[in-house]
């Protein structure tokens, strides 16, 4: 089983990733339509780029806009669960352990002490989220299934992985069990709102395109959209 | 009772059909034939198909779901932050909830849409700027516009609105001879006051190629005179059209795309014909958003421009301060609380908050200009926007709609409100009216009139 899960299965999880989300990517951009989406985008190319690049930069800071900071609360959850959520992933040592014996290459890695930190960071602001969903009537009207789904694949390879890390239990089942969560995830990411972990970019560059060739960016204004 | 004789999915195209819709005094025939209003389940599916691409198809998908637009939107505030209005749910379960039926929806469900759209949004793209994944509503609320106008599904009065653009080429029922005829009265009316105040007609290479709002032809005359005594003491070199002179847009509040490219070819057909440097509109939020900034792509300009540079009448008015082309009497400025709302339309949508406070610099004197809280880009909607004001059987919501800017207005302590936005203007009229606060409201000429110093020789003989 660990064979599989850390040979094939390994292989097919990025690959799906990767592919899918490079096809929804190009899909994105060749979808864009200067006439239907009222947007000039081959006319102004560098206002369109300054516009997205701009729009991109503020939204990735925490409590870079209006709209972070006008809900602190919300955007010190979100910005603590999304930072662990990348870096964790992408640094931590065992995964590039993994990294230099499958491909030969590995990244920086966190200190054992930080990785402690954001995966239980990376939990303890994914629970606050789901529980603002329930508890919040304006956030509990949009929630459906799915979204708990979503939640259940983003935070089952943090879980177990801690279950893991701590040997809550046999030692090789967590570990097996974190690895096919964590490829689970990397497939399920083409294909669901998980997607906006690539989308999101897509995104925020068209509406920073939008407001930077269109709504304002040519007259001046200094606004992150 | 497929296609009623009043509401139905044909658009109106001449003057007689407009007057026939204007008989159902109203709409209370038109509302009724709508209940049974057939839903061309087909033709909406492949509307949808060709015209949903992938902006609006990713805006759909990825909202995360996580409420952040909620405060974002007045009326979710104003109306008790109701759940129901909360931008993300509202556009999900309308344009979201056609996407995922395919079309396949009930009359029922086309007429709660057409609510949603009309009196839950007016499309002030504010909850757009406070979403992490930049989806703009609004944006989408004017796309669902569109295929409910297709679909007959379409408040009576805006179907009426854009109708009067496919028969007069203006917001109403205005021709072309109403308009320049009254633009000469008003400025005959003006002369004794300003000696030599002409209104140049079709003047080729002039400056100013300057547009109006059809209304104030109808309803407001004298604005008409004021913008030619402002021109004129400005010593401009201007003119009006006498064909493309409406820079308004109600198709656009309709959904009405096809009517939306008629009205602004027009305009841009006099600009190819007069071949001005430059256009400048009159104090309006949505004929700017609609001649200058939507206009260009309706009419399929890939340059996203109009054929010459236009701008909005604030913009000529701060840069004729600046350059002391208008000068202001220090001792006339305002000496009292006043206050500025800032139109979506031309701020939000087009950057120009800079150059409403220059005017405010200079007409106001030192320390009693007081900004609304929030205000530029973050300011809320007047209320009306959208062609909220217009529409009758959503007045109920519309008055409590009001009740942001009355107390956003209440907050700042003025009782002079200036509004360089018909719509705002308009709204900020019924807020007075609707809940008397003691404000008076005005746009920007009649203020500036009173204050300007006018050169020697334009004024009257003793």
């Amino acid at each position: 089983m660990h064979e599989f899960l850390t040979g094939i299965f390994f292989w097919i999880a990025v690959s799906v990733c990767i592919v899918g989300m490079a096809v929804r990517f190009v899909r994105y951009f060749l979808g864009l339509d200067w006439q239907l989406d009222r947007v000039a985008y081959r006319a102004h190319t560098a206002a369109g780029i300054k516009g997205a690049v701009r729009s991109i930069y503020k939204w990735l800071i925490p409590y870079g806009t209006q709209g972070w900071r006008t809900q602190p609360v919300m955007t010190a959850a979100f910005f603590g669960f999304h930072i662990s959520a990348v870096t964790v992933p992408l640094f931590l040592a065992g995964h590039n352990l993994f990294l230099e014996n499958k491909v030969g290459v590995s990244l920086v890695t966190l200190g054992p002490a930080m990785a402690d930190f954001l995966s239980w960071l990376a939990v303890g602001c994914g629970a606050f989220l789901i529980l603002r969903r329930v508890v919040l009537p304006e956030v509990r009207i949009l929630t459906t299934w799915n979204d708990y789904f979503i939640w259940f694949i983003a935070l089952a390879p943090f879980v177990t992985g801690l279950a893991a890390r701590y040997q809550a239990g046999p030692y090789g089942f967590w570990l097996n069990l974190h690895i096919f969560c964590g490829e689970l995830l990397l497939i399920a990411i083409p294909f669901t709102k998980m997607s906006h972990v690539f989308l999101f970019f897509a995104s925020r560059a068209q509406l920073g395109m939008d407001f930077g060739i269109k709504r304002g960016g040519m007259k001046g204004t200094k606004m992150a959209w | 009772m497929p296609e009623g004789t009043y509401c139905n999915k044909k658009p109106i195209n001449t003057p007689e059909e407009v007057n026939f819709l204007l008989s159902d005094s109203s709409g209370a025939k038109y509302y009724e034939e709508m209940k049974h209003l057939d839903v061309d389940c087909e033709l909406l599916a492949s509307t949808i198909e060709k015209t949903m691409k992938s902006r609006l198809k990713t805006w759909l998908e990825i909202c995360a779901h996580c409420g952040m637009c909620a405060d974002s939107c007045f009326l979710y505030q104003v109306n008790g932050k109701d759940p129901k209005q909360v931008p993300a749910y509202k556009i999900q379960s309308t344009l979201g909830e056609i996407v995922k039926r395919k079309g396949n929806v009930t009359n029922e469900f086309m007429r709660h849409a057409m609510e949603v759209a009309w009196a839950q949004c007016t499309c002030c793209n504010r909850c757009g700027m406070y979403c992490p994944h930049g989806i703009d509503t609004g944006i989408m609320f004017g796309y669902l516009r569109g295929l409910l106008y297709q679909q007959g599904f379409v408040p009576w009065e805006l179907k009426i609105g854009a109708g009067m653009h496919r028969a007069y080429r203006a917001q109403m029922d205005v021709t072309d001879t109403d308009f320049v005829e009254t633009f000469e009265w008003m400025v005959e009316e003006y002369e004794d006051d300003y000696p030599g105040l002409t209104v140049p007609v079709d003047v080729e290479n002039a400056d100013i190629f300057y547009t109006v709002n059809a209304r104030e032809v109808k309803h407001y005359p004298e604005d008409l005179a004021e913008a030619a005594v402002l021109f004129h003491a400005a010593g401009e070199n201007w003119t009006i059209a006498s064909k493309g002179w409406e820079q308004t847009s109600l198709a656009m509040f309709a959904g009405d795309w096809a009517a939306c490219k008629m009205q602004v070819e027009s305009v841009y057909d006099a600009m190819e014909r007069l071949k001005p440097k430059r256009m400048v509109g009159t104090e309006c939020g949505h004929a700017h958003r609609a001649t200058v900034i939507e206009g260009p792509y309706w009419a399929g300009r890939p340059d996203g421009r109009p054929p010459a540079e236009s701008i909005h009448y604030v913009e000529w008015l701060a840069g004729a301060l600046e350059s002391g082309k208008l000068k202001i009497d220090p001792e006339k400025r305002i000496k009292e609380p006043v206050t500025l709302q800032d139109s979506c339309n031309y701020i939000r949508n087009h950057g120009l908050k800079k150059a409403t406070r220059t005017i405010m610099g200079h007409i106001v004197a030192p320390g009693y200009f007081i900004e609304m809280s929030p205000n530029k880009e973050h300011n809320y909607c007047c209320g009306g926007g959208g062609g909220f004001n217009g529409i009758g059987v959503f007045r109920k919501q519309r008055n409590q709609a009001l009740l942001t800017k009355r107390d956003q207005i209440l907050a700042t302590g003025a009782k002079l409100v200036i509004a360089p936005c018909h719509n705002c203007w308009d709204a900020i009229r019924d807020l007075e009216e609707e809940y008397e606060i003691g404000i008076r409201w005005s746009f920007l000429k009649p203020l500036v009139i009173k204050m300007m110093i006018l050169p020697d020789h334009m004024k009257p003989e003793e």
